[in-house]
């Protein structure tokens, strides 16, 4: 076309304005960085007696749930039995029971109820499965009914009418969209 | 007498809307243009009697009549004014006459602005209105009725649910129900396009403005939900995955794929058959929510009513509708074209893959939300299905459909080529790596999942600008930037600007799960505790009194680098009434950090169990959402709504003339 000078202009305007926008990310990124390391770096030792056992415990109690609450993780709970318990895990990770440890003890107490993540057994199959088995039916469909599709618009010409007169129903059409 | 005539009013209500779901469908069969043009003033009439009930009990709740069972359940005399005007949707019965308001109003509002269509399309749609409304107010009357009489009254009422004591009680609900319910109309729609046997890009287009309408509402509702549930629970999260949030995010997932779908439908004439049953499930799942949430299967803090009759009804009432609409659909599948061809590599394919990705979705957290209930009704035990599960199963279905965001409008209808797209979004492309490189690195620590969600996030963004770009670069007009942004339709902008929402809320959401920083803490007076840079004092400790409730009060302040920053007042309030200890989180709400204090336990009477969060960038996640529905807002005004279609169809009374079709907002 004869815009085509134009249009390359236009692109390069384009590139620049996008090369422009990543320098400006940069230069906002870089002033972030100074502003979160001065306020990282003055961060006070945790109150809690031994920070990593801590964040282990809050990570484990977020996949498990309160069992007097209504529907509230065990790490998000202020009852007190949430409470009584974060402190028995406590206790036992402090004596070096294992994640796993912690989770056989609370299921041999309360039962599969208790976590949040269900365990893969023979009454959760589906429910692990499901979301692949719709995946796959989901993609299955769509590959018919793409191929079922074009093989029906081979013999069927007839839609370009209908087409036609689905445009003729709608009107000149607003020119913004591109066909 | 007043809740008598709120009670009478109903059963009127009733009684108009058997007809205006009787006659008009007749009328269209007979040919009695009389019958058919009932609806319009039935539905009004429907409106008004609805809305005197409305108003009965808002008084009856406002001048404390605790003769009304309802009233006593749900408010109390120390119960301030603007709480005892919500409570009137606080509770099961309440809820439902908001409900049936909403359901009147949409009513109202198609026969206001749906002057334009065909006569007999618009009396198809008001007879399944009609019918809708019966099903809802027949569950009301005979098993919910709002109006019934505690003979003797007690001397005061049980009081709200402390929860619901809150502003988010006046926008939340209605704005759910503005939701689900508006979804109706774009089943009632399609049920009318599938009597009349038409189903075209007209009737897409009919429905389009409706359906986005619908979706801004719902998009707000969930919003307005997780916001809710974020400062009012005190646990610091901001979606739980709880069965009543998946309730309502199910269909607004199915929603989402329901307008893109009738984008390809309005645009193309393709996807018909699969844009009308995505409005039927559409509705059908918001359906599926109110029984879930109203049947009381299920038991958390949002479900407050219990009564097997209810669930029963409405799960009869759910059959009809789906096995109905699902039956009709069977029996005129084969009158459905194929309409517009495309290729495999075409924005109607990538639309359609993006329906599949979120069908998928929405269908594996039903499966997760319903798979316990199923379980515990089999007695095969009883299972707990939650964060864990979801994020697992969720993220990886959500991330290619948010990755297809970027290529999708850019990608041509009928044909595309990837190389093409490949080339015009490199440099979008090179944003987001870049920026997927950097943010973790300005935040001070790796985060491989904040690196994978902030490259969407910058992917999204840098092809919609790359778009509009491109957009710019080969409109025709060619005099000014003005001109050029002015020749994009509003639909274009809002699109841009839904898209731009998911990014916001992708970016706020992955920072805040990455960076976030808490301390559970025993704080004494004079104790302090530094979380994410901010130190924090307990200053003193005070009993103070509410209306109906009494709370201890800390004062915390907040101080950074010595200098002071804020006072923060979390509290712990008892209800004096329901007695549960009600978490009154102080928030000091900031762009790009929120501080977050929660009272726990109180050890003695000067130490208290504290909770304190660091959560950068939390509020992106609901910018990111007001986005989105702002966007769906703008695309809802497009002008190709309003101005005429210029079309003499069958119907003699839809000359051409200008239309208000978009603008049903104001209804």
């Amino acid at each position: 076309m004869n815009m085509s000078a134009t249009a390359d202009g236009m692109l390069g305007r384009a590139h620049r304005l996008m090369r422009m926008l990543l320098a400006v990310a940069l230069l906002a990124f870089a002033l972030l960085v100074m502003v979160q390391v001065a306020a990282f770096a003055r961060e006070a030792a945790p109150a809690a007696d031994d920070p990593m056992l801590e964040e282990r415990l809050m990570t484990l109690a977020g996949d498990l749930r309160c069992l007097v609450c209504q529907n509230q993780t065990l790490a998000e709970s202020n009852a007190e039995l949430a409470a009584d318990l974060r402190n028995e895990i406590r206790e036992q990770m402090r004596r070096g029971a294992s994640d796993q440890d912690v989770i056989d003890y609370l299921v041999a107490r309360y039962g599969d109820f208790v976590l949040y993540r269900p365990p893969l057994k023979a009454t959760t199959l589906l429910l692990w499965s499901g979301p692949a088995i719709l995946l796959l039916i989901g993609i299955m469909l769509m590959m018919r009914s793409l191929a079922r599709r074009r093989g029906q618009m081979a013999e069927a010409p007839l839609t370009e009418a209908e087409r036609a007169r689905a445009h003729a129903l709608l009107g000149a059409d607003g020119g913004a969209e591109r066909s | 007498m007043i809740p008598e005539l709120g009670h009478f009013s109903l059963i009127l209500a009733l009684s108009i809307a058997l007809a205006q779901g009787i006659f008009p469908l007749l009328g269209v069969a007979r040919g009695n243009g009389a019958w058919m043009r009932m609806g319009s003033t039935a539905a009004l009439g429907q409106f008004l009697f609805i809305a005197i009930a409305f108003g009965a009990l808002t008084y009856a709740f406002i001048i404390k009549d605790f003769s009304v069972l309802y009233v006593a359940s749900n408010s109390n005399s120390a119960l301030p004014l603007q709480y005892r005007i919500v409570g009137v949707w606080g509770g099961h019965e309440g809820a439902l006459l908001l409900w049936v308001l909403i359901l009147a109003g949409w009513t109202v509002a198609i026969t206001r602005f749906s002057r334009h269509l065909p006569g007999e399309f618009v009396a198809r749609v008001l007879g399944v209105m009609g019918l809708l409304s019966v099903g809802f107010l027949a569950f009301m009357l005979f098993t919910s009725n709002p109006f019934t009489r505690l003979i003797p009254a007690p001397p005061d009422g049980r009081d709200l649910n402390p929860l619901l004591q809150d502003f988010g009680m006046v926008l939340h609900p209605p704005m759910l129900y503005m939701g689900y319910v508006g979804f109706s109309v774009a089943f009632a729609f399609a049920i009318a396009a599938l009597l009349g046997g038409r189903l075209d890009a007209a009737w897409a287009r009919w429905s389009r403005p409706w359906t986005t309408l619908a979706w801004v509402f719902l998009t707000l509702g969930v919003a307005l939900g997780s916001l809710w549930a974020y400062y009012e629970l005190g646990w610091g999260g901001w979606w739980f995955w709880d069965p009543v949030e998946n309730a309502s995010f199910i269909p607004w997932l199915v929603g989402t794929a329901l307008i893109h779908s009738l984008a390809v439908t309005e645009r193309r004439g393709a996807f018909k058959g699969w844009t009308v049953l995505l409005a039927i499930f559409t509705f059908s799942l918001s359906l599926l929510g109110m029984f879930l949430v109203r049947s009381g299967v299920l038991t958390s803090v949002h479900a407050f009513a219990t009564d097997p009759a209810r669930g029963i009804f409405v799960l009869v009432f759910l059959g009809i509708v789906v096995g109905g609409a699902l039956l009709l659909f069977a029996s005129r599948a084969h009158r459905i074209g194929l309409g517009g061809s495309f290729d495999p590599v075409s924005r109607e394919s990538m639309l359609l893959l993006n329906n599949v990705m979120l069908a998928v979705a929405a269908g594996s957290v039903l499966l997760g939300t319903l798979y316990p209930l199923v379980l515990d009704a089999l007695e095969l035990g009883k299972i707990s299905v939650g964060r864990p599960y979801f994020e697992v199963v969720f993220i990886p279905l959500m991330a290619p459909a948010m990755f297809l965001i970027g290529v999708g409008p850019m990608a041509h209808w009928k044909k595309a080529s990837l190389p093409d797209l490949a080339t015009r979004l490199r440099w979008a492309f090179a944003v987001g790596l870049v920026t997927a490189l950097l943010v973790p690195f300005a935040m001070g620590r790796w985060s491989t999942p904040v690196s994978l969600g902030m490259l969407l996030a910058a992917w999204i963004v840098a092809s919609s600008v790359a778009g509009l770009l491109e957009r710019l670069r080969q409109s025709r007009a060619s005099e000014g930037l003005l001109a050029k942004l002015g020749a994009n339709s509003r639909s274009y902008y809002g699109m841009l600007l839904a898209h731009i929402g998911v990014a916001v809320f992708i970016a706020g959401a992955t920072l805040v799960k990455g960076y976030e920083t808490e301390k559970d803490v025993r704080m004494g007076i004079g104790d302090s505790v530094e979380v994410g840079g901010y130190s924090f004092q307990l200053e003193r400790l005070s009993d103070v009194s509410g209306p109906n409730y009494i709370a201890s009060r800390g004062e915390i302040s907040v101080t950074r680098n010595g200098r002071a920053v804020t006072k923060m007042y979390p509290e712990k309030r008892t209800y004096r009434e329901k007695k549960n200890p009600m978490t009154e989180a102080a928030i000091d709400w900031g762009f790009v950090r929120d501080l977050y204090v929660s009272l726990g336990e109180q050890l003695n009477p000067t130490t208290w169990l504290v909770r304190v969060y660091h959560k950068p960038f939390v509020e992106l996640i609901w910018v990111g959402w007001l986005l989105m529905a702002l966007g769906g807002l703008l695309a809802v005004f497009d002008r190709r709504y309003r101005i005429t279609v210029g079309v003499k169809h069958r119907a003699p009374s839809s000359a051409p003339r200008l239309l208000e079709a978009g603008t049903a907002a104001a209804g």
